[in-house]
């Protein structure tokens, strides 16, 4: 099925909060095992979960420091 | 062309903020923001910035900001306001600059009417000097200056702020939200979103109080203060819309 | 333009709309009633704002929103009000904005009394609210000259993007005396546009923030040395006295306001007893005038700080003097005012005895 959004991460802003991991409807982010310049584990989309987006945009609306711009495709 | 469904607001500038890892500040500074580009505003807006954690909201948001002596932001906001009358111009706080030291200020600019928005981020707790006792905290709530739990003896009872700011007849919009889920994310930006509108459309005194989480000073992770927010905050700060121009359901 | 009789704290409001102020946030408190009472008629009456804010911390926010956003703004108080409102002055000068401050003083400490005093000297000069800081601190001994002085004031504080304080007393706002308010006066040309105002990002270039805090060291230690230099040229260019019968005088006193006027009086009947004694009246407070005192120490037997305070001003009279000559003091307070008679007793104490006329 191909994917309905697209989530693109400014990881050098992330903190590593996990809010939007929680809030994910279907569970596609996770924090990375790498470390951004702030040193933080940074959220990113699960390996291979790209096309599971749904674009409903939650993640980019409970993110407190605006990591994550969500487009519909 | 994409469609974007989400993205940084125009009212937010690029600084990445200083807030605690998931603070709910970001999430609020950024409806605030939104609004303000909503109604497009923001070239013609000036914020008052309070003492507290976000005391530095002058590098967040994207438009004119002057920095207030704690608890005087709606006295700062007011000296703006009938200086500049066409403007925009709202006032950001915490729960000690708002409703400790600060009160006098509020309780006036509501009483007066002045037709400026107040946004009040209640987390219960004093978060930039290191988790004392806030006005709002709750009983029994441990905090470095109640360590064995508040108690109504020693410390008194909690303060409601818009129940309070509701009996004033200056105070035409007051409404109390909350972040912890999407779902009332959404509700908290209908709520900023018709206080701005209240002054824009010149019907008086706005404040929205927003209940949020300090997960530092409460020692929870993020997503554990949010539960805790729910369970424990909003049975004592009840989410509603106390007053509006509109009605209130 | 005709003088008209007028009472002090009319006559100040008057003078201040005269000068381009537009925005008063005060707050009730005695000796001043007048101003906020005159300011809430005539400010609507030429289109201005009059807010009678819920206490003095409140109005001198106000003034730090409403001065920051590029209005000209006067508020005024007396001693206790003064009091409140210096953490408002100290964040007003940290963020630089410009506005006039008038202090109508009455007895103190605490609550003290609602008659004239002298005792806000050291608040006023020496700062007051926290940090390194100073005001252009101006003291006039009539109404007309507050009048006059009240454009500069504005002017100053607009070219220098910092407060300035008046410093009147509760006869100086009670009295009634002929001013001419419209003395011509007009604003300085060369004022700096306000390009600095929170006025929305729609109506400059860049976003601006009026704010004092500087969390890093080095950052607030250059703003304290930027701030410096507008006080040392404050200090070299806005010096004000006046030097009355000083010439052969045995005897210096050094008064402001209305004891100034006192003085004089105290002067004429000493000229009478064939004692010759002058005065060095500053006008400006900060800055102190040192030039009156190198032109006198050398002449002159010694110098009297006479003040309704229990000694404040005098230790400037004593930094001037530096050890010249002898310097005494004398001074009623509480709201006591001096008498010529006695101040004359005291001189004629320090010329070593009574004189025979």
């Amino acid at each position: 099925m191909a994917a309905r959004g697209k989530v693109v991460f400014d990881s050098e802003r992330c903190k590593g909060c996990e809010l939007c991991v929680n809030v994910c409807p279907v569970h596609i982010i996770e924090l990375s095992k790498e470390l951004n310049s702030k040193g933080y584990n940074y959220s990113q989309i699960k390996n291979g979960s790209d096309d599971k987006c749904i674009a409903c945009g939650f993640c980019g609306m409970t993110c407190p420091d605006f990591v994550i711009k969500v487009e519909k495709l | 062309m994409p469609n974007v469904v989400y993205a940084k607001p125009k009212g937010m500038t690029d600084a990445t903020t200083h807030y605690c890892p998931g603070c709910t500040h970001g999430i609020i500074h950024g409806l605030v923001a939104e609004c303000l580009d909503d109604f497009g505003v923001l070239e013609n807006t000036v914020g008052v910035a309070p003492v507290g954690c976000a005391v530095l909201a002058y590098n967040y948001f994207n438009c004119d900001m002057q920095e207030a002596a704690h608890g005087r932001a709606p006295a700062v906001a007011t000296g703006i306001k009938r200086s500049l009358p066409d403007r925009t111009v709202f006032t950001y706080q915490g729960d000690g600059d708002l409703a400790a030291i600060g009160t006098g200020e509020v309780v006036h600019a509501a009483a007066r009417g002045e037709n400026i928005t107040v946004i009040f981020v209640n987390n219960g707790i004093y978060g930039m000097t290191g988790g004392q006792m806030a006005p709002t905290t709750l009983l029994g709530e441990v905090t470095t200056t109640t360590p064995y739990g508040r108690s109504v003896e020693k410390n008194g009872y909690p303060i409601n702020v818009c129940e309070m700011i509701s009996t004033l007849e200056g105070a035409a919009y007051v409404s109390r939200v909350s972040v912890h889920d999407i779902k009332n994310i959404r509700k908290a930006k209908n709520a900023i979103s018709d206080a701005f509108r209240t002054q824009i459309e010149k019907k008086g005194f706005s404040l929205v109080e927003v209940l949020s989480t300090c997960p530092t000073n409460w020692g929870y992770t993020p997503t554990e203060a949010l539960t805790w927010l729910k369970d424990n905050m909003i049975p004592h700060y009840p989410l509603a819309t106390f007053k509006s121009p509109w009605g209130v359901k | 333009m005709a003088k008209v009789l007028m009472k002090g704290n009319e006559a100040l409001g008057e003078a201040a709309i005269k000068a381009g102020a537009r925005y008063y946030f005060g707050y009730p408190i005695t000796p001043q009633n007048e101003v906020t009472a005159y300011m809430s008629k005539r400010l609507p009456e030429v289109g201005g704002v009059f807010l009678q804010a819920e206490s003095e911390v409140s109005a001198i926010n106000m003034v730090y929103g409403a001065g920051g956003a590029g209005a000209r703004v006067l508020i005024t108080s007396s001693s206790p009000g003064i009091s409140l409102m210096q953490e408002g002055i100290s964040y007003i000068v940290g963020a630089e904005i410009p506005a006039v401050i008038v202090n109508v003083m009455r007895g103190g400490p605490g609550l003290g009394s609602i008659q004239s005093s002298q005792s806000d000297y050291f608040q006023a000069t020496r700062g007051g609210g926290n940090g390194d800081y100073n005001m252009v601190v101006l003291a006039p001994e009539s109404i007309q000259e507050m009048a006059d002085i009240m454009q500069d004031a504005f002017d100053i504080a607009d070219q220098y993007r910092n407060p300035v304080m008046i410093m009147a007393d509760g006869m100086l706002g009670q009295m009634m005396e002929p001013v001419d308010l419209d003395k011509p006066k007009k604003e300085k040309k060369d004022l700096p546009p306000k390009t600095w105002a929170t006025t929305g990002t729609a109506h400059h270039k860049g976003r601006n923030i009026i704010n004092s805090l500087y969390l890093s060291p080095d950052a607030l230690e250059k703003h304290n040395m930027d701030l410096k230099k507008k006080y040392d040229d404050m200090a070299k260019t806005q010096v004000r006295y006046e030097m009355y019968n000083c010439d052969d005088a045995e005897i210096i006193a050094v008064a402001y306001g209305t004891t100034a006027r006192i003085v004089k009086n105290t002067i004429a009947m000493a000229a009478k007893k064939g004692i010759k004694m002058g005065l060095i009246r500053p006008i400006s407070l900060w800055p102190f005038p040192q030039e009156p005192f190198d032109l006198t120490a050398d002449k002159t037997l010694s110098y009297l700080s006479v003040e309704m305070s229990t000694g404040q001003m005098v230790e400037d009279v004593r930094l001037a003097v530096n050890g010249r000559k002898p310097v005494d003091f004398y001074g009623r307070t509480g709201g006591m005012i001096p008498e010529p008679k006695d101040i004359l007793a005291h001189v004629e104490n320090m010329m070593g005895g009574v004189c025979n006329a």
